[in-house]
């Protein structure tokens, strides 16, 4: 798909996260630890708010975790979400610890619940963009 | 230092307006700050502070521009839909200050008119870096909280029909509020048979989206004994936010977790003490989450807390007396509202949902989105210091 004909919000890349978008697009969930004071962070930025440090390290994601919580949505007038009416919305919780907002995709909403493990599956924009999402896992 | 005892509102107008396509936002705001001012015994004149949001970036110049004013002192933090419930407190900190002696604060939206899809139709990109990776998953308002509803009903197995019943009371208030959109009574039925917007929040969990605007008028205390009615006095205010931080966000913990204790502690109130609780309801769900946040009960216990229709007028708890979001009126940003009925039912201006003895009042404004990012301010008036 050309980044043209996609209807959703992509996400504006920039300076500080456009190495995160390039590494889904390598199929690579890829989260900032703080190399001073060891810190996990997400959503990535380029300071540790815990020390303040710049100095980063990348550590690969297992793109393993659980759904934290979810919804089903059935409204959303926005152009993309209307067209594929219902959809999950949800935060999953990653083996590694942080929660991130994402759609769970492939698994019928119906059977979406609070601690289902699911797994990251990219959906790819193009060479240099990705959208992390996530399934259950078979 | 403190806010306590410095300030009152002394002038409240709530515009009548519920669809206005013939009005313009700038209009509901002047008409609004006339109301307000012939309700403090005050003229444009007396005015030297200004306050407002939900304009343009600067547009609180443009109100001064538009009412012909030359304020001392402008604020026009947006905070979302708390805002302006920060106002007074912000208001307040400016008059304790001397940097104004009379401060207008005004609220005026034609978002229903617009047909502007507030909860429902949006990206949820405001082109700040959260999100980039929010925006591309369609985090509706009602999306986001109702996934905190979701997770409270898995932690503590609450129920539809215990927020339906948030729905019920408040709609009830509605009915004795002549203002107020929706007259007709509901049951927890009517809440679960309309349709689900965003699971498992139902259309009537949701608030309404109208036209609208509204007036306050704060000043010294001092100042405020001269006022034609009964002055409510500012006894304590606090601001927070909450936010997703660095991964870890807890859906369930709101920003009033933080404001409130502070702001009771300034007023030098307990629980018990407050008569009634306006508090912002968007949703159902953030009723019973700022009821739990707030500490008026533990957390997990809200379903309870809110049944049996003892948030109403004449139960235990009264909240939302005057319809609130769910059924009166909500224009987008829906703090001021908070403050104005607060203010009536202080002064037992009421009528026919007046709360029996109302001497302390908490109000808290809910702003942005719970289980993303969003504001939190409380503030308690009363009758007496």
């Amino acid at each position: 798909m050309a980044r043209k004909d996609y209807k959703k919000p992509l996400p504006h890349l920039d300076e500080e996260n456009r190495w995160f978008f390039e590494a889904c697009a390598r199929h690579e969930l890829v989260l900032q630890k703080c190399a001073s004071c060891g810190t996990v962070r997400f959503y990535p930025r380029a300071l540790c708010p815990s020390c303040m440090s710049s100095k980063t390290d990348y550590v690969r994601a297992s793109g393993r975790g659980r759904v934290y919580t979810f919804t089903v949505t059935h409204q959303n007038q926005a152009p993309g979400f209307r067209d594929e009416l219902p959809y999950v919305m949800a935060y999953v919780e990653l083996d590694e610890g942080p929660r991130i907002l994402t759609n769970i995709i492939n698994t019928p909403p119906g059977e979406v619940k609070i601690d289902l493990p699911v797994e990251v599956v990219f959906e790819d924009i193009d060479e240099n963009l990705a959208i992390p999402k996530f399934q259950r896992i078979q | 230092m403190t806010l306590r005892g410095k300030t009152a509102v002394v002038g409240v107008y709530e515009h009548p307006a519920r669809y206005a396509p013939h009005l313009t936002q700038y209009q509901i705001m002047a008409e609004s700050a006339r109301g307000a001012l012939a309700d403090a015994g005050l003229t444009l004149a007396d005015v030297d502070g200004l306050c407002t949001a939900g304009v343009g970036p600067i547009g609180v110049i443009a109100l001064a521009n538009h009412l012909n004013l030359r304020p001392t002192y402008v604020d026009s933090t947006n905070l979302g839909g708390s805002s302006f419930v920060a106002h007074v407190a912000h208001a307040s900190a400016a008059i304790a200050a001397g940097l104004c002696n009379v401060a207008l604060i005004l609220y005026g939206s034609t978002a229903a008119s617009e047909r502007f899809a507030v909860g429902t139709g949006g990206t949820g990109a405001f082109g700040d870096p959260p999100d980039a990776y929010e925006a591309p998953y369609g985090p509706t308002v009602v999306g986001n909280y109702a996934m905190a509803a979701m997770r409270h009903m898995h932690e503590y197995g609450t129920t539809s029909q215990q927020l339906a019943e948030i729905a019920v009371t408040t709609r009830r208030h509605a009915s004795l509020n002549p203002a107020a959109k929706y007259h007709d009574l509901i049951t927890v039925e009517d809440v679960l048979a309309s349709r689900v917007v965003s699971s498992p929040l139902h259309l009537l969990d949701c608030c309404m989206i109208s036209d609208g605007g509204g007036a306050l008028v704060v000043t010294s205390a001092e100042r405020a004994r001269d006022a034609k009615k009964k002055a409510a006095t500012v006894l304590g205010a606090a601001e927070a936010v909450r936010h997703t931080g660095i991964g870890h966000e807890d859906v369930l913990e709101v920003a009033a977790a933080q404001s409130g204790p502070k702001a009771m502690a300034m007023a030098g109130v307990r629980h018990d003490d407050v008569d009634l609780r306006m508090v912002y309801d968007s949703f159902t769900i953030t009723v019973l989450l700022t009821l739990e946040n707030l500490g008026f009960c533990a957390r997990g216990e809200g379903g309870a807390f809110v049944s049996g229709g003892r948030l109403a007028f004449d139960g235990p708890c009264p909240t939302n007396t005057d319809g609130g979001g769910l059924s009166s009126n909500h224009p987008g940003m829906r703090g001021i509202f908070l403050v104005i009925e607060a203010v009536k039912q202080l002064r037992g201006e009421a009528g026919s949902r007046q709360v029996k003895k109302c001497e302390v009042a908490l109000c808290h404004g809910t702003g942005g989105v719970i289980s993303r990012r969003h504001s939190g301010v409380t503030l308690l008036l009363g009758t007496a210091i």
